[in-house]
């Protein structure tokens, strides 16, 4: 079971453009891709180093719009401009960790809010960089390769997906082998019990910082795939409800697990999809309202942490 | 000597916790610091540890200054400290309690680690490894996969030790570890205190029980409104005229 459970998934998630014909659910499940890379990212902080960061969507917009910008005003390849999107969001994370992590709790989270507020206010107002509200149309579509040379747009929704599946992919390797060294030891000794943490050597401030650098990093990833997928980047990427998206996503998947935030993240991208399709706007934000309350209620901790909990009871009492 | 603290003063507010307090620790001796509740023991402790910092005075270990690091910093330099109160990571199993306090052991750094470097999983093999024996030692192998906070308060109280081990300590203090527990489990840990000794470290020791204090020290310091009022070795500590009268509970 441990063995062919992610050997089945795998080829499931492998295959899905070859048996999902329709354009529409393949667009749904990019989506849900892009979120659990965001996802991830944020459970990075806030399931490992119990950091809350209310203003994640900074980092992802930062990311879109650093991919655009250099693909559309300097003609950068958008393999490039990716690269440029990690490096420029995880500098941001160096600097709101800096700037916050010396006081810690409630003050990180204010920083956060306050930092995606002012950059959402940059986006608007420098017209001539951004375009203003009316955003940034035409990014071209993601590439690999040189231009000139060899190129492979990715252009379709099927290559869309692989490309996103292979970097979601990786951002939970990637997650996977941080959080179960002796670095992702340090980030949940800090969520735990931060003095005792510190006099068995583990520099806190450094730790935090790292986790704010990688989980910004990746959210800048998540937003130049987006960029270049959806082709278009307005400041609404900055928008406070997809912050709170990603903290639903996160917490009702199970924080503090790698599996939990990437179930979430696909759970709370189709839902609100599956709902659009069979009823009106009123009902779907409803529903949505009462399934979150029932899974907080049902599911406090989350559904990953929940059916391990329950796994190891049914172990434990044969 | 391994550590030297002197002239520590401390306030807070208008309390004085620590008012001039001078004394060494021999190395690989276990040296107690003893005296009444709300004596500055404990405010000792977090000024050597760095997590106070004192008004006046410093603390010197191995001949350098050791205040104004931080407690990661000291922690680094072989200093390790328990707390007073039930202090672990609560909801980290035991064995992972552990793999955290042996975390200055590890040397693998983040790039290693991110591009999944043959050498990151033999550390954690040698780790986990040394993770087994330090629970074996405290007793506590049995344990090893519950939740910390699951486990009966004895055994946290040794968990807690195993933490503080792992951190490979060449001075340890422990803030009234046995506190709390039955005579059995007293004895316990004070058979592993003597050979944790034994094994090279030196043992700055803060205890109420007087029976157990006098039986493993080999030095006594005593400490009394922020004040050293003595120190030397159990026989004389015992029959000293200002301890009896701290004690007995004058003023
Ligand atoms: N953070 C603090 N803020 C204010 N006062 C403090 C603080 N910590 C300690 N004190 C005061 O400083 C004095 C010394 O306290 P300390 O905890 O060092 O005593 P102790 O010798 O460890 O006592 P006990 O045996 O009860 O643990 C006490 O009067 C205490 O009330
Ligand atoms: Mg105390």
């Amino acid at each position: 079971m441990k063995r062919i459970g992610p050997g089945l998934l795998a080829i499931v998630l492998l295959t899905v453009p070859l048996w999902v014909g329709n354009p529409y659910y393949v667009h749904v499940l990019i989506m849900a891709g892009i979120f659990a890379i965001l996802a991830l990212s944020l459970n990075l902080l806030l399931g490992y180093t119990g950091l809350l960061s209310l203003g994640h969507t900074a980092f992802f917009g930062i990311g879109a719009y650093t991919s655009a910008l250099l693909a559309l005003r300097l003609d950068w390849p958008p393999w490039v401009g990716f690269l440029a999107a990690v490096l420029v969001a995880g500098l941001a994370g160096y600097g709101i960790g800096k700037v916050s992590l010396r006081l810690r709790g409630a003050y990180f989270v204010l920083v956060t809010i306050s930092f995606a507020g002012v950059i959402y206010l940059v986006s608007v107002n420098w017209m001539e960089l951004t375009n203003g509200p009316l955003g940034l149309p035409d990014v071209p579509p993601f590439s690999l390769g040189l231009p000139g040379l060899f190129e492979l747009s990715i252009r379709t929704k099927p290559a869309a997906y692989y490309l996103v599946l292979a970097v979601a992919g990786a951002a939970y390797f990637l997650c996977h082998r941080l959080v179960r060294s002796r670095i992702g030891r340090g980030f949940i000794a800090l969520r735990e019990n931060e003095a005792l943490a510190e006099s068995v050597g583990i520099n806190g401030t450094r730790y935090l910082v790292l986790a704010a650098v990688v989980s910004a990093a990746m959210a800048g990833a998540a937003g130049s795939l987006y960029a270049h997928y959806t082709r278009f980047v307005s400041p609404e990427v900055f928008l406070f409800t997809y912050t709170v998206t990603m903290v639903i996503m996160v917490v009702a998947g199970g924080k503090g697990t790698l599996v939990g935030p990437v179930l979430g993240a696909f759970l709370f991208t189709a839902l609100p999809e599956a709902l659009r399709a069979v009823t009106s706007w009123q009902w779907q934000m409803l529903l949505y309202g009462v399934f979150l309350i029932l899974t907080v209620f049902f599911l406090p901790k989350g559904v990953i942490p929940t059916i391990e909990t329950w796994l190891r009871e049914r172990r434990a009492s044969p | 000597m391994s550590l030297a603290v002197e002239e520590l003063a401390v306030r807070f507010g208008g309390v004085a916790a620590l008012v001039d307090v001078s004394f060494e620790v021999e190395p690989e001796r276990i040296t107690s610091l003893i005296g009444p509740n709300g004596a500055g023991k404990t405010t000792a402790f977090n000024v050597i540890t760095g997590f106070l910092r004192p008004a006046r005075g410093r603390v010197l270990y191995e001949g350098k200054a050791l205040t104004g690091l931080r407690p990661f910093q000291v922690a680094e330099r072989g200093i390790v400290r328990t707390f007073q109160k039930t202090n672990l990571f609560h909801r980290v199993s035991v064995l992972d309690n552990v793999m955290i306090g042996l975390h200055l052991r590890g040397r693998m750094g983040f790039l290693s680690i991110l591009l999944g470097d043959r050498r990151v999983r033999e550390e954690e093999t040698a780790l986990r490894g040394v993770a087994e024996e330090i629970l074996a030692f405290v007793g506590l192998a049995h344990r090893r996969d519950e939740v910390a906070s699951a486990l009966p308060y004895g055994e946290q109280r040794l968990l807690e030790l195993a933490v503080g081990l792992a951190a490979r300590p060449r001075l340890l203090l422990l803030d009234e570890p046995v506190s709390g527990m039955n005579p059995a489990e007293k004895t316990t840990v004070m058979g592993l205190i003597r050979r944790i000794r034994e094994q090279g470290v030196t043992i700055l020791l803060v205890e109420h029980d007087m029976r157990l204090v006098m039986g493993i020290s080999d030095q006594v310091i005593v400490l009394h409104h922020g004040r050293v009022i003595a120190q030397g070795p159990p026989g004389e500590i015992q029959s000293h005229p200002e301890v009896i009268r701290a004690y007995l509970g004058g003023r």
